[in-house]
Protein backbone atom coordinates (compact mmCIF):
# COMPACT_ATOMS: atom_id res chain seq x y z
CA UNK A 1 0.00 0.00 0.00
CA UNK A 2 0.95 3.49 -0.37
CA UNK A 3 0.61 6.21 2.08
CA UNK A 4 0.93 10.11 2.21
CA UNK A 5 2.73 11.34 5.09
CA UNK A 6 1.83 15.02 5.16
CA UNK A 7 4.19 16.90 7.84
CA UNK A 8 2.25 20.30 9.73
CA UNK A 9 3.53 23.41 9.13
CA UNK A 10 4.69 26.13 12.46
CA UNK A 11 6.04 28.98 12.84
CA UNK A 12 9.48 28.14 12.23
CA UNK A 13 8.17 26.08 8.58
CA UNK A 14 5.85 29.50 7.58
CA UNK A 15 8.69 32.40 8.41
CA UNK A 16 9.84 31.33 5.14
CA UNK A 17 13.26 30.51 6.98
CA UNK A 18 15.06 27.27 6.30
CA UNK A 19 15.34 24.50 8.97
CA UNK A 20 18.66 24.23 11.12
CA UNK A 21 21.13 22.99 10.09
CA UNK A 22 21.08 19.94 12.08
CA UNK A 23 17.36 18.51 11.33
CA UNK A 24 18.79 18.82 7.55
CA UNK A 25 21.15 16.66 8.46
CA UNK A 26 19.05 14.52 9.99
CA UNK A 27 16.46 14.63 7.90
CA UNK A 28 18.99 13.82 5.24
CA UNK A 29 19.62 10.79 6.90
CA UNK A 30 16.58 9.90 7.50
CA UNK A 31 15.57 9.81 3.85
CA UNK A 32 18.73 7.81 2.95
CA UNK A 33 17.12 5.28 5.24
CA UNK A 34 13.67 5.40 3.63
CA UNK A 35 15.33 4.86 0.18
CA UNK A 36 17.55 2.08 1.36
CA UNK A 37 14.80 -0.10 2.29
CA UNK A 38 12.65 0.22 -0.56
CA UNK A 39 10.02 2.38 1.39
CA UNK A 40 10.66 5.87 -0.22
CA UNK A 41 8.63 6.63 -3.59
CA UNK A 42 8.44 10.35 -3.27
CA UNK A 43 9.45 13.63 -0.99
CA UNK A 44 8.70 17.07 -1.31
CA UNK A 45 9.08 20.45 1.04
CA UNK A 46 6.86 22.78 0.49
CA UNK A 47 7.37 26.69 0.35
CA UNK A 48 5.23 29.01 3.08
CA UNK A 49 1.79 29.86 2.71
CA UNK A 50 2.57 33.54 1.84
CA UNK A 51 4.42 32.10 -1.53
CA UNK A 52 0.57 29.99 -2.43
CA UNK A 53 -2.58 30.74 -2.92
CA UNK A 54 -5.97 29.23 -2.47
CA UNK A 55 -8.78 28.86 -4.50
CA UNK A 56 -12.71 28.30 -3.11
CA UNK A 57 -15.17 27.19 -5.35
CA UNK A 58 -18.32 28.59 -4.19
CA UNK A 59 -22.16 28.66 -5.97
CA UNK A 60 -20.43 27.99 -9.55
CA UNK A 61 -17.77 30.99 -9.16
CA UNK A 62 -14.58 30.87 -8.37
CA UNK A 63 -12.27 33.32 -5.59
CA UNK A 64 -8.48 33.51 -5.53
CA UNK A 65 -6.77 34.43 -2.01
CA UNK A 66 -3.28 34.74 -1.55
CA UNK A 67 -1.49 33.16 1.20
CA UNK A 68 -0.38 33.34 3.89
CA UNK A 69 -2.95 31.21 5.60
CA UNK A 70 -1.21 32.12 9.14
CA UNK A 71 -4.51 31.72 10.90
CA UNK A 72 -5.41 27.76 9.65
CA UNK A 73 -4.71 24.63 12.07
CA UNK A 74 -4.39 22.82 8.84
CA UNK A 75 -1.50 23.96 6.45
CA UNK A 76 1.11 21.23 5.22
CA UNK A 77 4.36 22.20 5.30
CA UNK A 78 6.35 19.12 3.27
CA UNK A 79 5.39 15.35 2.46
CA UNK A 80 6.36 11.89 1.99
CA UNK A 81 5.02 9.32 -0.25
CA UNK A 82 6.33 5.93 1.22
CA UNK A 83 5.05 2.51 -0.33
CA UNK A 84 4.78 -0.01 2.77
CA UNK A 85 2.75 -2.85 3.77
CA UNK A 86 0.82 -1.22 6.36
CA UNK A 87 -0.21 1.08 8.36
CA UNK A 88 1.96 -0.12 11.45
CA UNK A 89 4.90 0.09 9.09
CA UNK A 90 4.44 3.28 8.21
CA UNK A 91 3.91 4.58 12.37
CA UNK A 92 7.28 3.04 12.73
CA UNK A 93 9.18 4.48 10.18
CA UNK A 94 7.88 7.59 11.66
CA UNK A 95 9.12 6.41 14.83
CA UNK A 96 12.46 6.93 13.78
CA UNK A 97 12.27 10.32 11.89
CA UNK A 98 14.52 13.26 13.47
CA UNK A 99 11.01 14.56 14.79
CA UNK A 100 11.47 12.03 17.71
CA UNK A 101 13.87 15.11 19.09
CA UNK A 102 11.64 17.86 18.82
CA UNK A 103 8.03 18.33 17.86
CA UNK A 104 5.77 17.90 14.92
CA UNK A 105 2.54 17.25 13.95
CA UNK A 106 1.94 14.22 11.54
CA UNK A 107 -0.52 12.94 9.43
CA UNK A 108 -0.50 9.60 7.39
CA UNK A 109 -3.04 9.07 5.34
CA UNK A 110 -3.34 5.65 3.03
CA UNK A 111 -3.39 6.15 -0.85
CA UNK A 112 -7.08 5.26 -2.57
CA UNK A 113 -6.21 2.19 -4.70
CA UNK A 114 -8.25 0.53 -7.80
CA UNK A 115 -9.44 -1.88 -5.25
CA UNK A 116 -11.29 0.76 -2.89
CA UNK A 117 -12.55 2.10 -6.10
CA UNK A 118 -14.33 -1.34 -6.88
CA UNK A 119 -15.41 -1.57 -3.16
CA UNK A 120 -17.21 1.13 -3.50
CA UNK A 121 -18.64 0.58 -6.76
CA UNK A 122 -19.75 -2.59 -5.76
CA UNK A 123 -21.50 -1.42 -2.81
CA UNK A 124 -23.63 0.99 -4.57
CA UNK A 125 -24.60 -1.41 -7.20
CA UNK A 126 -25.54 -3.70 -4.10
CA UNK A 127 -27.17 -0.50 -2.59
CA UNK A 128 -29.03 0.49 -5.89
CA UNK A 129 -30.23 -3.01 -6.55
CA UNK A 130 -31.65 -3.43 -3.37
CA UNK B 1 -18.38 -7.17 40.26
CA UNK B 2 -15.21 -8.69 39.98
CA UNK B 3 -15.77 -10.61 37.33
CA UNK B 4 -16.60 -8.14 34.83
CA UNK B 5 -13.76 -5.32 35.96
CA UNK B 6 -11.52 -8.71 35.35
CA UNK B 7 -12.84 -9.39 32.16
CA UNK B 8 -12.47 -5.47 31.19
CA UNK B 9 -8.36 -5.61 32.17
CA UNK B 10 -8.21 -8.25 30.17
CA UNK B 11 -9.93 -6.95 26.96
CA UNK B 12 -7.64 -3.63 27.54
CA UNK B 13 -4.69 -5.50 28.08
CA UNK B 14 -5.78 -7.85 25.27
CA UNK B 15 -6.29 -4.83 22.86
CA UNK B 16 -2.58 -2.98 24.17
CA UNK B 17 -1.37 -6.62 23.26
CA UNK B 18 -3.32 -6.15 19.87
CA UNK B 19 -1.39 -2.73 19.30
CA UNK B 20 1.63 -4.13 20.54
CA UNK B 21 1.72 -7.02 18.12
CA UNK B 22 1.00 -4.77 14.80
CA UNK B 23 3.99 -2.82 16.02
CA UNK B 24 6.26 -5.41 16.76
CA UNK B 25 5.06 -6.72 13.16
CA UNK B 26 6.25 -3.12 11.59
CA UNK B 27 9.16 -3.56 13.79
CA UNK B 28 9.82 -7.32 11.74
CA UNK B 29 9.04 -5.87 8.54
CA UNK B 30 11.60 -2.82 8.73
CA UNK B 31 14.16 -5.47 10.91
CA UNK B 32 14.30 -9.09 9.80
CA UNK B 33 15.84 -9.54 6.74
CA UNK B 34 19.12 -7.17 8.08
CA UNK B 35 19.21 -9.17 10.98
CA UNK B 36 19.07 -12.31 9.40
CA UNK B 37 21.70 -10.88 7.39
CA UNK B 38 24.14 -9.94 9.74
CA UNK B 39 23.49 -13.48 11.86
CA UNK B 40 23.86 -15.72 8.82
CA UNK B 41 27.51 -13.76 8.58
CA UNK B 42 28.24 -14.89 12.35
CA UNK B 43 27.19 -18.24 12.34
CA UNK B 44 27.74 -18.99 8.07
CA UNK B 45 24.22 -20.66 8.02
CA UNK B 46 21.44 -19.32 6.48
CA UNK B 47 18.58 -21.22 8.21
CA UNK B 48 20.47 -21.30 11.24
CA UNK B 49 20.89 -17.24 11.44
CA UNK B 50 16.63 -17.61 10.57
CA UNK B 51 15.66 -19.23 13.85
CA UNK B 52 17.90 -17.13 16.12
CA UNK B 53 16.17 -14.09 14.22
CA UNK B 54 12.82 -15.93 15.02
CA UNK B 55 13.97 -16.39 18.83
CA UNK B 56 14.51 -12.78 19.34
CA UNK B 57 10.78 -11.74 17.59
CA UNK B 58 9.67 -14.56 19.99
CA UNK B 59 11.17 -12.89 23.05
CA UNK B 60 9.75 -9.46 21.79
CA UNK B 61 6.43 -10.63 21.27
CA UNK B 62 7.17 -11.48 25.33
CA UNK B 63 8.58 -8.82 26.75
CA UNK B 64 7.58 -5.73 24.63
CA UNK B 65 4.09 -6.02 25.59
CA UNK B 66 5.12 -5.60 29.27
CA UNK B 67 8.30 -3.27 28.87
CA UNK B 68 6.64 -1.00 25.76
CA UNK B 69 8.45 -0.87 22.34
CA UNK B 70 12.72 -0.16 23.10
CA UNK B 71 13.99 3.12 21.30
CA UNK B 72 16.25 0.68 18.85
CA UNK B 73 14.34 -1.78 18.31
CA UNK B 74 16.68 -3.24 15.97
CA UNK B 75 19.40 -3.20 18.18
CA UNK B 76 17.67 -5.13 20.81
CA UNK B 77 16.57 -8.03 18.56
CA UNK B 78 20.27 -8.17 17.43
CA UNK B 79 21.19 -8.35 21.17
CA UNK B 80 18.72 -11.03 21.93
CA UNK B 81 19.76 -12.68 18.83
CA UNK B 82 23.60 -12.73 19.06
CA UNK B 83 23.08 -13.52 23.16
CA UNK B 84 20.72 -17.19 21.70
CA UNK B 85 23.51 -17.58 19.19
CA UNK B 86 26.37 -17.95 21.76
CA UNK B 87 24.26 -20.18 23.85
CA UNK B 88 23.51 -21.94 20.80
CA UNK B 89 27.56 -21.86 20.29
CA UNK B 90 28.75 -23.14 23.23
CA UNK B 91 25.78 -26.20 22.96
CA UNK B 92 27.60 -27.06 20.20
CA UNK B 93 30.82 -26.60 21.34
CA UNK B 94 30.37 -28.87 24.21
CA UNK B 95 28.87 -31.80 22.14
CA UNK B 96 31.43 -31.38 19.19
CA UNK B 97 34.72 -33.66 19.19
CA UNK B 98 35.93 -32.22 16.06
CA UNK B 99 39.17 -30.57 16.72
CA UNK B 100 38.52 -28.22 13.41
CA UNK B 101 34.32 -27.89 14.25
CA UNK B 102 35.58 -27.13 18.01
CA UNK B 103 37.93 -24.12 16.58
CA UNK B 104 35.09 -22.47 14.24
CA UNK B 105 32.58 -22.81 16.96
CA UNK B 106 35.27 -21.18 19.25
CA UNK B 107 35.69 -17.97 16.43
CA UNK B 108 32.15 -17.56 15.99
CA UNK B 109 31.56 -17.26 19.72
CA UNK B 110 34.32 -14.59 19.54
CA UNK B 111 33.22 -13.30 16.27
CA UNK B 112 29.17 -12.95 18.47
CA UNK B 113 30.84 -11.30 21.49
CA UNK B 114 33.46 -8.83 19.80
CA UNK B 115 30.66 -7.53 17.26
CA UNK B 116 28.62 -4.22 18.80
CA UNK B 117 25.05 -3.89 17.34
CA UNK B 118 25.50 -0.17 17.70
CA UNK B 119 28.97 0.29 15.93
CA UNK B 120 28.29 -1.70 12.76
CA UNK B 121 28.68 0.92 10.13
CA UNK B 122 25.84 1.08 7.12
CA UNK B 123 28.27 -0.31 4.76
CA UNK B 124 28.81 -3.68 6.51
CA UNK B 125 25.07 -3.78 7.05
CA UNK B 126 24.66 -3.21 3.15
CA UNK B 127 27.67 -5.88 2.47
CA UNK B 128 25.54 -8.64 5.02
CA UNK B 129 22.03 -7.80 2.99
CA UNK B 130 23.38 -7.85 -0.27
CA UNK B 131 25.20 -11.44 0.85
CA UNK B 132 21.87 -12.56 1.73
CA UNK B 133 19.91 -11.68 -1.34
CA UNK B 134 22.44 -12.91 -3.46
CA UNK B 135 22.33 -16.89 -1.31
CA UNK B 136 18.96 -16.70 -1.06
CA UNK B 137 18.85 -16.83 -5.33
CA UNK B 138 21.38 -19.05 -5.32
CA UNK B 139 21.63 -21.10 -8.58
CA UNK B 140 21.89 -24.35 -7.19
CA UNK B 141 17.52 -23.88 -6.08
CA UNK B 142 15.38 -23.97 -7.85
CA UNK B 143 13.56 -20.93 -9.37
CA UNK B 144 10.69 -22.27 -6.80
CA UNK B 145 12.64 -22.43 -4.04
CA UNK B 146 14.75 -19.24 -4.58
CA UNK B 147 11.23 -16.84 -4.60
CA UNK B 148 10.20 -18.80 -1.53
CA UNK B 149 13.20 -18.14 0.06
CA UNK B 150 13.85 -14.81 -1.03
CA UNK B 151 10.40 -13.70 -0.01
CA UNK B 152 10.99 -15.47 3.36
CA UNK B 153 14.35 -14.02 4.97
CA UNK B 154 13.68 -10.76 2.39
CA UNK B 155 10.62 -9.54 2.50
CA UNK B 156 9.51 -11.34 5.93
CA UNK B 157 6.90 -12.89 4.67
CA UNK B 158 5.27 -15.61 6.33
CA UNK B 159 4.94 -19.31 4.77
CA UNK B 160 1.13 -18.37 5.23
CA UNK B 161 1.57 -15.12 2.87
CA UNK B 162 3.80 -16.98 0.84
CA UNK B 163 1.57 -19.48 0.00
CA UNK B 164 -2.05 -17.40 -0.64
CA UNK B 165 0.38 -15.43 -2.91
CA UNK B 166 1.44 -18.24 -5.43
CA UNK B 167 -1.75 -20.27 -4.89
CA UNK B 168 0.44 -23.62 -3.32
CA UNK B 169 -0.45 -25.22 -0.29
CA UNK B 170 1.20 -23.93 2.41
CA UNK B 171 3.15 -27.02 3.41
CA UNK B 172 4.26 -27.08 -0.29
CA UNK B 173 5.79 -23.59 0.87
CA UNK B 174 7.48 -24.85 3.88
CA UNK B 175 9.12 -27.90 2.74
CA UNK B 176 10.73 -25.72 -0.12
CA UNK B 177 12.21 -23.50 2.30
CA UNK B 178 12.83 -26.22 4.47
CA UNK B 179 14.94 -27.67 1.36
CA UNK B 180 16.59 -25.08 -0.19
CA UNK B 181 17.76 -23.83 3.11
CA UNK B 182 19.59 -27.98 3.30
CA UNK B 183 20.94 -27.79 0.14
CA UNK B 184 22.46 -24.67 0.55
CA UNK B 185 23.89 -26.18 4.11
CA UNK B 186 24.89 -29.30 2.51
CA UNK B 187 26.73 -27.64 -0.28
CA UNK B 188 28.51 -25.26 2.28
CA UNK B 189 27.58 -22.56 0.30
CA UNK B 190 29.68 -19.88 1.76
CA UNK B 191 28.09 -16.66 3.16
CA UNK B 192 29.87 -14.28 0.36
CA UNK B 193 29.44 -11.88 -2.16
CA UNK B 194 30.25 -13.57 -5.57
CA UNK B 195 33.60 -13.05 -6.87
CA UNK B 196 33.85 -10.85 -9.89
CA UNK B 197 33.89 -13.53 -12.39
CA UNK B 198 30.80 -15.39 -11.81
CA UNK B 199 28.98 -11.74 -10.58
CA UNK B 200 27.29 -11.54 -13.80
CA UNK B 201 25.77 -15.13 -13.64
CA UNK B 202 24.99 -15.24 -10.11
CA UNK B 203 22.94 -11.33 -10.47
CA UNK B 204 21.01 -13.02 -13.15
CA UNK B 205 20.10 -15.73 -10.45
CA UNK B 206 18.71 -12.97 -8.47
CA UNK B 207 17.25 -10.99 -11.23
CA UNK B 208 15.32 -13.56 -12.57
CA UNK B 209 13.69 -14.48 -9.53
CA UNK B 210 12.73 -10.79 -8.40
CA UNK B 211 11.33 -10.51 -11.94
CA UNK B 212 9.56 -14.19 -11.02
CA UNK B 213 7.76 -12.48 -8.49
CA UNK B 214 6.80 -9.17 -9.88
CA UNK B 215 5.18 -11.42 -12.94
CA UNK B 216 3.16 -13.48 -10.47
CA UNK B 217 1.74 -10.77 -9.15
CA UNK B 218 1.34 -8.70 -12.14
CA UNK B 219 -0.62 -11.44 -13.72
CA UNK B 220 -3.22 -11.49 -10.59
CA UNK B 221 -6.45 -10.82 -11.84
CA UNK B 222 -9.37 -9.07 -10.06
CA UNK B 223 -11.13 -11.09 -7.28
CA UNK B 224 -8.07 -13.30 -6.42
CA UNK B 225 -6.61 -13.01 -3.11
CA UNK B 226 -5.14 -9.85 -2.56
CA UNK B 227 -1.21 -11.22 -1.20
CA UNK B 228 -1.06 -11.84 -5.11
CA UNK B 229 -0.93 -8.08 -6.44
CA UNK B 230 0.84 -7.53 -3.04
CA UNK B 231 4.08 -9.32 -4.83
CA UNK B 232 4.50 -6.74 -7.23
CA UNK B 233 5.35 -4.24 -4.13
CA UNK B 234 7.40 -7.14 -2.95
CA UNK B 235 9.39 -7.44 -6.10
CA UNK B 236 9.80 -3.43 -6.89
CA UNK B 237 10.97 -2.59 -3.14
CA UNK B 238 13.44 -6.16 -3.23
CA UNK B 239 14.49 -4.41 -6.83
CA UNK B 240 14.80 -1.02 -5.12
CA UNK B 241 16.76 -2.45 -2.18
CA UNK B 242 18.80 -3.92 -4.39
CA UNK B 243 19.55 -1.12 -6.50
CA UNK B 244 20.83 1.00 -3.87
CA UNK B 245 23.21 -2.16 -2.35
CA UNK B 246 24.82 -2.82 -5.87
CA UNK B 247 24.37 1.10 -7.84
CA UNK B 248 27.04 -0.01 -9.90
CA UNK B 249 24.90 -2.95 -12.03
CA UNK B 250 23.40 -1.56 -14.71
CA UNK B 251 20.49 -4.41 -15.36
CA UNK B 252 19.34 -3.72 -11.67
CA UNK B 253 18.44 -0.36 -12.40
CA UNK B 254 16.86 -2.14 -15.42
CA UNK B 255 14.76 -4.55 -14.13
CA UNK B 256 13.97 -1.67 -11.04
CA UNK B 257 13.00 0.54 -14.55
CA UNK B 258 11.18 -2.20 -16.08
CA UNK B 259 9.24 -3.01 -13.06
CA UNK B 260 7.87 0.37 -12.02
CA UNK B 261 6.56 1.51 -15.55
CA UNK B 262 4.96 -2.32 -15.72
CA UNK B 263 3.42 -1.23 -12.54
CA UNK B 264 2.14 2.21 -13.60
CA UNK B 265 -0.23 0.24 -15.65
CA UNK B 266 -1.74 -1.57 -12.91
CA UNK B 267 -4.34 0.17 -12.89
CA UNK B 268 -5.36 0.23 -16.40
CA UNK B 269 -4.18 -2.78 -16.74
CA UNK B 270 -8.02 -4.94 -16.44
CA UNK B 271 -11.07 -4.08 -17.89
CA UNK B 272 -14.67 -3.95 -16.23
CA UNK B 273 -14.76 -7.82 -17.25
CA UNK B 274 -11.80 -8.59 -15.42
CA UNK B 275 -10.30 -9.37 -18.76
CA UNK B 276 -6.73 -7.96 -19.18
CA UNK B 277 -6.54 -5.23 -21.92
CA UNK B 278 -3.98 -5.06 -24.15
CA UNK B 279 -0.93 -2.06 -23.89
CA UNK B 280 -2.23 0.26 -26.95
CA UNK B 281 -6.09 -0.43 -25.59
CA UNK B 282 -5.45 0.83 -22.14
CA UNK B 283 -6.42 4.25 -20.62
CA UNK B 284 -3.62 5.86 -20.39
CA UNK B 285 -5.25 8.40 -17.93
CA UNK B 286 -4.85 5.64 -15.81
CA UNK B 287 -1.11 5.08 -15.59
CA UNK B 288 0.67 6.07 -12.94
CA UNK B 289 2.56 8.57 -13.75
CA UNK B 290 4.93 8.92 -10.26
CA UNK B 291 5.54 5.53 -10.77
CA UNK B 292 6.64 6.41 -14.95
CA UNK B 293 8.67 9.25 -13.81
CA UNK B 294 10.54 6.78 -11.26
CA UNK B 295 10.96 4.14 -13.77
CA UNK B 296 12.80 7.15 -16.11
CA UNK B 297 14.65 7.83 -13.40
CA UNK B 298 16.27 4.59 -12.62
CA UNK B 299 16.51 3.99 -16.68
CA UNK B 300 18.53 6.89 -16.54
CA UNK B 301 20.70 5.84 -14.46
CA UNK B 302 21.29 2.27 -15.61
CA UNK B 303 22.82 3.41 -18.96
CA UNK B 304 24.60 6.41 -17.10
CA UNK B 305 26.87 3.57 -15.77
CA UNK B 306 27.85 3.76 -20.00
CA UNK B 307 28.16 -0.11 -20.60
CA UNK B 308 26.55 -2.31 -23.27
CA UNK B 309 22.39 -2.36 -22.51
CA UNK B 310 21.53 -5.94 -21.44
CA UNK B 311 18.23 -7.72 -21.94
CA UNK B 312 16.34 -5.97 -18.64
CA UNK B 313 17.68 -2.46 -19.85
CA UNK B 314 17.05 -2.68 -22.89
CA UNK B 315 13.37 -4.10 -22.21
CA UNK B 316 13.19 -1.02 -19.86
CA UNK B 317 13.53 1.37 -22.88
CA UNK B 318 11.30 -0.26 -24.94
CA UNK B 319 8.21 0.03 -22.26
CA UNK B 320 10.13 3.73 -20.98
CA UNK B 321 8.80 4.47 -25.24
CA UNK B 322 5.37 2.78 -24.65
CA UNK B 323 5.14 4.74 -20.97
CA UNK B 324 6.27 8.53 -22.70
CA UNK B 325 3.78 8.31 -25.83
CA UNK B 326 0.84 10.64 -24.24
CA UNK B 327 -1.98 8.69 -26.86
CA UNK B 328 -0.81 5.41 -28.47
CA UNK B 329 -0.38 7.07 -32.07
CA UNK B 330 2.40 8.48 -30.23
CA UNK B 331 4.59 5.91 -30.03
CA UNK B 332 7.84 6.02 -31.34
CA UNK B 333 8.22 2.51 -33.52
CA UNK B 334 11.20 3.13 -35.21
CA UNK B 335 12.97 4.20 -31.81
CA UNK B 336 11.33 0.50 -30.22
CA UNK B 337 12.19 -1.28 -33.40
CA UNK B 338 15.93 -0.60 -33.15
CA UNK B 339 15.63 -1.74 -29.47
CA UNK B 340 14.33 -4.74 -30.60
CA UNK B 341 16.63 -5.34 -32.66
CA UNK B 342 19.54 -5.09 -30.08
CA UNK B 343 17.24 -7.08 -27.48
CA UNK B 344 17.29 -10.18 -30.22
CA UNK B 345 20.99 -10.16 -30.60
CA UNK B 346 21.16 -10.70 -26.89
CA UNK B 347 18.43 -13.04 -26.44
CA UNK B 348 17.40 -14.38 -29.29
CA UNK B 349 13.98 -15.93 -28.41
CA UNK B 350 10.83 -16.86 -31.01
CA UNK B 351 8.65 -14.87 -28.76
CA UNK B 352 11.18 -11.59 -28.67
CA UNK B 353 11.36 -11.96 -32.25
CA UNK B 354 7.55 -11.73 -33.01
CA UNK B 355 7.46 -8.96 -30.56
CA UNK B 356 9.87 -7.48 -33.08
CA UNK B 357 7.91 -8.14 -36.06
CA UNK B 358 5.08 -6.61 -34.71
CA UNK B 359 7.23 -3.50 -34.04
CA UNK B 360 8.74 -3.52 -37.85
CA UNK B 361 5.53 -3.65 -38.86
CA UNK B 362 4.24 -0.31 -37.25
CA UNK B 363 7.60 1.10 -37.86
CA UNK B 364 7.97 0.27 -41.64
CA UNK B 365 4.91 -1.03 -42.50
CA UNK B 366 3.07 -4.55 -42.83
CA UNK B 367 5.05 -6.09 -45.77
CA UNK B 368 7.96 -5.60 -43.57
CA UNK B 369 6.63 -6.91 -40.19
CA UNK B 370 5.34 -9.44 -42.36
CA UNK B 371 8.80 -10.95 -43.42
CA UNK B 372 9.84 -11.85 -40.21
CA UNK B 373 6.87 -13.39 -38.99
CA UNK B 374 7.14 -15.54 -42.45
CA UNK B 375 10.74 -16.58 -41.14
CA UNK B 376 9.14 -17.29 -37.94
CA UNK B 377 6.42 -19.32 -39.33
CA UNK B 378 9.07 -21.24 -40.99
CA UNK B 379 11.30 -22.05 -38.37
CA UNK B 380 8.05 -23.73 -36.44
CA UNK B 381 9.22 -22.40 -33.25
CA UNK B 382 6.13 -21.33 -32.01
CA UNK B 383 3.79 -23.62 -33.43
CA UNK B 384 1.30 -23.80 -30.66
CA UNK B 385 1.32 -19.58 -29.93
CA UNK B 386 -2.02 -18.53 -30.82
CA UNK B 387 -0.69 -14.88 -31.34
CA UNK B 388 2.31 -15.83 -34.30
CA UNK B 389 -0.66 -16.83 -36.72
CA UNK B 390 -2.70 -13.78 -34.74
CA UNK B 391 0.36 -11.74 -36.27
CA UNK B 392 0.09 -13.05 -38.98
CA UNK B 393 -3.65 -12.26 -39.78
CA UNK B 394 -3.11 -9.02 -39.23
CA UNK B 395 -0.87 -8.09 -41.54
CA UNK B 396 -1.76 -9.99 -44.12
CA UNK B 397 -5.58 -8.15 -43.88
CA UNK B 398 -3.49 -5.14 -43.79
CA UNK B 399 -1.97 -5.86 -46.95
CA UNK B 400 -5.47 -6.99 -48.35
CA UNK B 401 -4.72 -10.48 -48.86
CA UNK B 402 -8.17 -11.34 -47.07
CA UNK B 403 -8.57 -15.02 -47.83
CA UNK B 404 -5.16 -15.95 -46.82
CA UNK B 405 -5.66 -13.59 -43.61
CA UNK B 406 -8.53 -15.52 -42.60
CA UNK B 407 -7.28 -18.98 -42.68
CA UNK B 408 -4.53 -17.67 -39.82
CA UNK B 409 -7.32 -16.06 -38.28
CA UNK B 410 -9.10 -19.66 -37.80
CA UNK B 411 -5.71 -21.53 -36.63
CA UNK B 412 -4.93 -18.79 -33.82
CA UNK B 413 -8.33 -19.38 -32.70
CA UNK B 414 -7.69 -22.99 -32.95
CA UNK B 415 -4.83 -22.55 -30.83
CA UNK B 416 -6.51 -20.48 -27.97
CA UNK B 417 -8.71 -22.04 -25.39
CA UNK B 418 -9.33 -17.89 -23.74
CA UNK B 419 -13.19 -17.87 -24.83
CA UNK B 420 -12.13 -13.60 -24.99
CA UNK B 421 -9.58 -14.32 -27.53
CA UNK B 422 -11.44 -17.01 -29.57
CA UNK B 423 -14.35 -14.62 -29.95
CA UNK B 424 -12.17 -12.33 -31.19
CA UNK B 425 -9.97 -13.95 -33.53
CA UNK B 426 -13.36 -15.85 -34.99
CA UNK B 427 -15.01 -11.75 -35.52
CA UNK B 428 -11.79 -10.65 -37.55
CA UNK B 429 -11.74 -14.16 -39.73
CA UNK B 430 -15.59 -13.37 -40.39
CA UNK B 431 -14.20 -9.53 -41.20
CA UNK B 432 -12.10 -11.20 -43.29
CA UNK B 433 -14.34 -12.48 -45.39
CA UNK B 434 -16.27 -9.93 -45.70
CA UNK B 435 -13.22 -7.91 -47.04
CA UNK B 436 -12.63 -5.96 -44.04
CA UNK B 437 -9.77 -5.09 -41.66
Amino acid sequence: MRVMVMVRANAQSESGQPPGRELLTEMSRFNEELLKAGVMLSAEGLQASSRGVRVRFAGGRSTVTDGPFTGSQELIAGFWLWQVKSLDEAVEWMRRSPFKHGSAEVEIRPILEPEDFACAAGAAAVRGSA
Amino acid sequence: MACTADLAMMSSVAMMAADVKRAIDAVWRIESARLIAHLARLVRNVGLAEELAQDALVAALEQWPRCGIPDNPGAWLMATARNRGIDHLRRERMLSRKHEELGHTLEMEQHMNGSSPESRADDEIGDDLLRLIFTACHPLLSREARSALTLKLLAGLTTTEIARAFLVPEATIAQRIVRAKRTLAEAQVPFELPRRAELRERLSSVLEVIYLVFNEGYSATAGEDWMRPALCEEALRIGRILAELAPGESEVHGLVALMEIQASRLRARLGADGEPILLMEQNRTLWDRLLIHRGLLALARGEALGETRGPYLLQAAIAACHARALTAADTDWVFITALYDELVRLEPSPVIELNRAVAVALAYGPAAGLELADRLAAQGALSCYHLLPSVRGDLLARLGRYSEARGEFERAAALTRNEREIRLLRNRAHRCERGEL
